[in-house]
């Protein structure tokens, strides 16, 4: 499991369904479980803040492709 | 006498003469609008003139709803339709389905040409459109830098989903350079960025301000974009050949912005959502648990040496009762059998007998039992045994037994 911290909205989002559908599956370990469910909390936090930190960045592509920022 | 009609019969007549002649019901006709009416019903009617002649004209609201360019009075404009009576008035008008200013009849028919050849190989299936990324981290944008279309773009993407990294691929996007440009600010943003879909967009114009969006290079290299593109050109009903190309078409370029991304509000309530069941699992989780523990703290009770020793106990508990309530019975019939027997035995029983008022003499001296009257000499003393004790007795006299026979019978 990677760092919750680097993780990208999307990827964050993904994996907090993932989990709920695991721990409904109600299949795991007890141990497992614990370790994914303040997993699953974590990443809710993260996309959390996420949304409340994200400010629109915008940047120009230039002919040589590189870019600039506007 | 010549035949005489009323109005009505003369006006249908006429009618039905524009209503059956082919070129009448199938011209277009060339003018300048005046009198511009837009019913509330959404019908136009306007007169279209030129310096000699006028003729009425209405178009329906299903036609005029269809129209990309909106006629304006003093627009020179070409209107095809068909002739016909409105007999209730006695006027004869010119029943419009479609209006193009004029002198662009050309463009038209370049439009619908190229639109037919690219519809004909395939380029607008639906098959060939792309799904659009639902989390996109970064949205290309070919526009141009300084036009309103880009500010309205980034607004909509700061208040719905500021996540998102803009990448702007410039570009001119009127004007004869502007298809050339738009092709290769696509090619660019495929090249060199990792965009999830790109937003293909100018504001609102005249049609030949859009016409960039009409050229078969740009439609081509949006069908050939590796990247998913959502165009938004012009307005509402504005349709270019670049929005038949596009993976999806938005009306206006801030609709453009809003097919591209997820709301952020409603992604703030999504993830409340979202945690609220990941609380819930886990009790759920925890309870299926519970209950599997205690389903095997019963099974195993079930298999414990107490429980067997409880039912040893209980099954010795049975067969005692069992036992006893046998022997109880058995204990019964035994003494009821006894009490049969006493009850026999004691009707023969020296004691019976002397109830009956019999008695036994014995001698006194020897306690030898007197059997006989034989053995009664007078003098001797007896002993006279009754059931209930005895007393010493001397024999007196002795009588024979012959009399008392003789007497009784």
């Amino acid at each position: 499991m990677s760092d919750i911290q680097e993780l990208s909205f999307e990827t964050a989002f993904e994996e907090l369904e993932t989990i709920i559908e695991r721990l409904d599956s109600g299949e795991l370990p007890l141990d497992e479980s614990v370790t994914l469910y303040e997993r699953g909390r974590q990443l809710a936090t993260r996309c959390q803040a996420l949304l409340d930190e994200a400010e629109l960045r915008v940047q120009k592509l230039l002919d040589d492709g590189t870019l600039a920022e506007l | 006498m010549t035949e005489t009609y009323s109005v009505a019969e003369l006006t249908a007549y006429i009618r039905q003469l524009f209503d059956t002649d082919d070129q009448m019901q199938d011209v277009w006709v060339e003018g300048e609008v005046s009198n511009m009416t837009r019913a509330a019903s959404g019908h136009l009617y306007f007169t279209l003139k030129d310096s000699r002649a006028q003729l009425k004209c209405v178009m329906w609201r299903s036609s005029a709803e269809r129209q990309s360019y909106q006629p304006q009075n003093g627009d020179a404009i070409m209107v095809h339709g068909a002739i016909s009576v409105y007999e209730q008035n006695g006027v004869y008008q010119l029943y419009a389905d479609r209006i193009r200013p004029a002198g662009v009849g050309d463009l038209y028919l370049q439009f619908e040409q190229l639109k037919a050849k690219l519809d004909a190989e395939g380029l607008f299936d639906p098959q060939r459109k792309r799904p659009i990324p639902e989390y996109p981290r970064m949205i290309g944008v070919v526009t141009s830098a300084d036009a309103a279309a880009f500010q309205d773009i980034q607004n909509v993407l700061r208040r719905r989903y500021p996540l998102a990294r803009v990448i702007l691929s410039p570009t001119l996007v009127q004007g004869q350079e502007a298809p050339a440009q738009i092709v290769a600010a696509l090619k660019r943003l495929n090249e060199h960025t990792d965009c999830d879909v790109i937003l293909l967009c100018r504001g609102g114009g005249s049609i030949e301000d859009l016409w960039a969006f009409n050229d078969e290079n740009v439609a081509r290299a949006v069908v050939a974009s590796r990247i998913p593109v959502i165009s938004g050109v012009g307005h509402e009903t504005d349709f270019t050949i670049a929005d038949f190309a596009a993976d999806l078409r938005a009306p206006t370029p801030s609709a453009a912005a809003e097919l591209a991304t997820p709301d952020s509000t409603e992604l703030r309530s999504t993830l409340a959502e979202l945690t609220r069941t990941l609380d819930a699992s886990a009790v759920y989780y925890l309870q299926q648990r519970h209950q599997r523990v205690a389903d095997q703290v019963w099974s195993l009770r079930q298999v414990s040496p107490l429980a067997q020793i409880r039912n040893a106990r209980q099954r010795i508990d049975d067969w005692t009762a069992r036992l006893n309530a046998g022997q109880r019975a058995r204990l019964r019939l035994l003494r009821e059998r006894l009490a049969a027997r006493s009850a026999a035995l004691s009707g023969v029983s020296p004691t019976a007998i002397l109830k009956r008022g019999y008695a036994i003499v014995s001698l006194s001296e020897t306690g030898e039992r007197i059997m006989s009257s034989q053995e009664a000499k007078p003098g001797l003393g007896v002993t006279v045994q009754l059931h209930d004790g005895e007393f010493k007795a001397r024999v007196e006299d002795k009588d024979s037994h012959e009399r008392y026979s003789r007497t009784l019978f």
